[in-house]
């Protein structure tokens, strides 16, 4: 019992401590908004072809642009609070609305990309330490070392070529076969097969990532005292390998999935324009090119909570996974 | 030096890299010989193939000699890469030296600004950071290093935490040193090869997302980089595949030779770590 109200206290304290965070990303995205060039009034009045500088200020006291610093920063911060991201003028739409929108999409890549890279990765990172200093080693390090260096948005184009255009196996972008107006499972299978290039593109960094790490952490564990136990009791070293070392060795991966996330979010920016994945990522291409820095602000926002959100799921998960974590 | 290269040679893959380097900065730096032109300059037919119409890697779409840009665009990386990872070493030493040198408050706060800045998932940053600034080499250089310094930070810090306590320093303090003093001419020599180490990874790091950037059309609009020629050559994907095609080996070979000399350097500078492995 008092166990039970320890870790929930550990939960609270970890909400806490990502509070001010969380603050602190709101703060700096208001002042970038104020960094940049022109304000809302500016783009509308853009947008209108011409306004009198009478109905411009008019404007900014509508919106509060006039009112100090310090002032507009309360009503940014209230407006955040309250998910109000302000207004795409290029869309016609409140923020918060177009990034609703486009979430799943991208939820969707980023789940499939981390269970085809934590996976794949965790399997190659076992083959090569299996076979230590073997051609399997020097070949799966190999891959990953040339992996690690190579453009995303590289692979996804030769990918394209290869898999798409001549090959004709996958379709080269897009999410789903809209003029097929399919339903149910056959949709399903649909996405799932436009799914396929931009997960491999995007898990293969992370792979490389996933196979080194875990390479390493089985090596590590592989000269711990418990292995000598293990092996003095005459178990197998299949046994070993399979059971003892690898369920310690698959700690440190877990944690590095859930830091990763921030590098996920940048790497669909990427995918997702090269397959016009229609995402988040394809969302922030599209506000860039428009110029549309409301919406932009807004996607950064919200990429940014969800990697705070992730790490502390991460965390509480890890917590009650390990017991060895302080949680005091 | 000698005893250096002898550690360094030892690690056979880190002298390819630094071969293929050689090469890249050769290219970069006789770029202007063999095309003396404009590489933005139409050179002739549009969407030559490779070897056709006297061009060694084809054209694009509108005639651009893509070997041309490729020479050209090798300036560009590693001048980007360069620039941003001695900013990103130089901003990053000087919070983690503080952060580790006083710790208190200084360290607590200086930790938080490092903690959220490595929350913020990075190239989103970036891009927001540049469309803000808009595109030029300054804004490229400036947008890469804010989101790659927090790593120096945490590294420098914790050398400087470590290295605080040291007689060496005690013996400073006895003498009367400056705190300036004993942090840049006494900590900071001792801890140089780990942030050598790092900072040559970042070299990496730095070209792949300046090539990301011009990528999304986030490049300096007046100079050629491979970021960029990738992107113009997207829309012609299906009809030739050359124009994106070589500009990402030479990315790649780039970064994959920038990585096994940082490997390299750091069982040089560590050796002791290479004998335990």
């Amino acid at each position: 019992m008092n166990h039970a109200v320890k870790r929930l206290r550990y939960v609270l304290k970890r909400l806490l401590q990502a509070l001010p965070i969380v603050l602190a990303i709101v703060v700096v995205n208001f002042f970038l908004l104020h960094m940049a060039e022109g304000d809302a009034v500016d783009v509308l009045a853009g947008e209108a072809g011409s306004a009198t500088p009478e109905y411009m200020a008019e404007l900014r006291t509508k919106f509060g642009l006039d009112k100090p610093l310090i002032v507009q920063l309360g009503i940014y911060l209230k407006n955040v609070f309250s998910f109000d991201l302000g207004y795409s003028f290029r869309h016609e739409m409140p923020v918060s609305e177009l990034v609703l929108d486009r979430f799943i999409p991208t939820l969707l890549l980023m789940v499939s990309t981390i269970v085809l890279a934590v996976g794949v990765g965790i399997l190659l990172g076992l083959l090569a330490a299996t076979g230590l200093n073997t051609w399997r080693d020097t070949l799966i390090s190999i891959f990953a070392l040339v992996t690690y260096a190579t453009p995303l948005f590289w692979v996804g184009l030769m990918m394209i070529v290869v898999f798409a255009l001549n090959l004709g196996w996958f379709p080269t972008s897009g999410m789903e076969n809209i003029a097929a107006f399919h339903t149910g499972w056959d949709r399903v299978v649909d996405i799932a097969h436009h799914l396929v290039l931009p997960t491999i593109t995007l898990s293969l960094f992370y792979l490389a990532l996933y196979t080194r790490l875990m390479r390493a952490s089985m090596l590590e564990q592989a000269g711990m005292d418990y292995v000598t136990t293990a092996r003095a009791k005459g178990l197998t070293e299949r046994r070993i390998m399979f059971v003892h070392v690898l369920r310690n060795a698959l700690l440190p991966v877990v944690t590095m999935a859930g830091v990763q996330v921030g590098a996920l979010i940048g790497g669909s920016v990427i995918v997702e324009s090269v397959f016009a994945w229609p995402g988040l990522g394809m969302l922030a291409f599209e506000a860039l090119f428009a110029r549309d820095l409301n919406l932009l602000l807004g996607i950064f926002l919200l990429s940014a909570l969800l990697v705070v959100a992730v790490n502390l799921v991460v965390d509480i998960i890890y917590s009650l996974l390990d017991p060895r974590i302080e949680v005091a | 030096m000698a005893d250096f290269w002898r550690l360094y040679r030892r690690n056979r893959s880190a002298v390819i890299g630094l071969a293929i380097i050689a090469a890249v900065i050769l290219m970069a730096a006789t770029a202007h010989l063999f095309f003396p032109d404009d590489p933005f300059k139409l050179a002739g037919k549009p969407m030559s193939p490779p070897g056709a119409e006297g061009f060694l890697l084809g054209s694009d779409s509108l005639g651009r000699d893509v070997a041309a840009g490729i020479a050209h665009g090798a300036k560009t990386s590693l001048l980007i890469g360069l620039l941003a990872t001695m900013v990103a070493v130089g901003f990053g030493a000087v919070m983690g030296g503080l952060a580790g040198y006083y710790g208190g408050w200084i360290d607590d706060l200086l930790m938080r600004v490092t903690e959220m800045f490595q929350t913020i998932p990075s190239f989103v940053f970036a891009i927001l950071l540049v469309a803000i600034m808009k595109p030029s080499i300054e804004s490229i250089v400036i947008a890469i290093a804010v989101v790659s310094w927090p790593a120096v930070a945490r590294l420098v810090r914790g050398e400087f935490m470590s290295l605080r306590n040291r007689e060496f320093v005690q013996a400073c303090h006895i003498v009367g040193m400056s705190d300036v003093r004993i942090m840049l001419g006494e900590i900071l020599p001792n801890c140089l090869s780990p942030i050598i180490v790092t900072g040559s990874l970042m070299v990496a790091t730095a070209i792949l997302i300046e090539s990301g950037l011009s990528f999304l059309g986030l490049g300096d609009p007046n100079i050629m980089s491979w970021g960029f020629l990738i992107g113009a050559g997207r829309t012609v994907l299906r009809t030739a595949w050359w124009v994106c095609t070589f500009p990402g080996v030479a990315i790649l070979l780039t970064v994959l030779a920038i990585n096994l000399v940082g490997e390299g350097l750091n069982d040089a500078l560590n050796p002791r770590l290479r004998e335990r492995r």
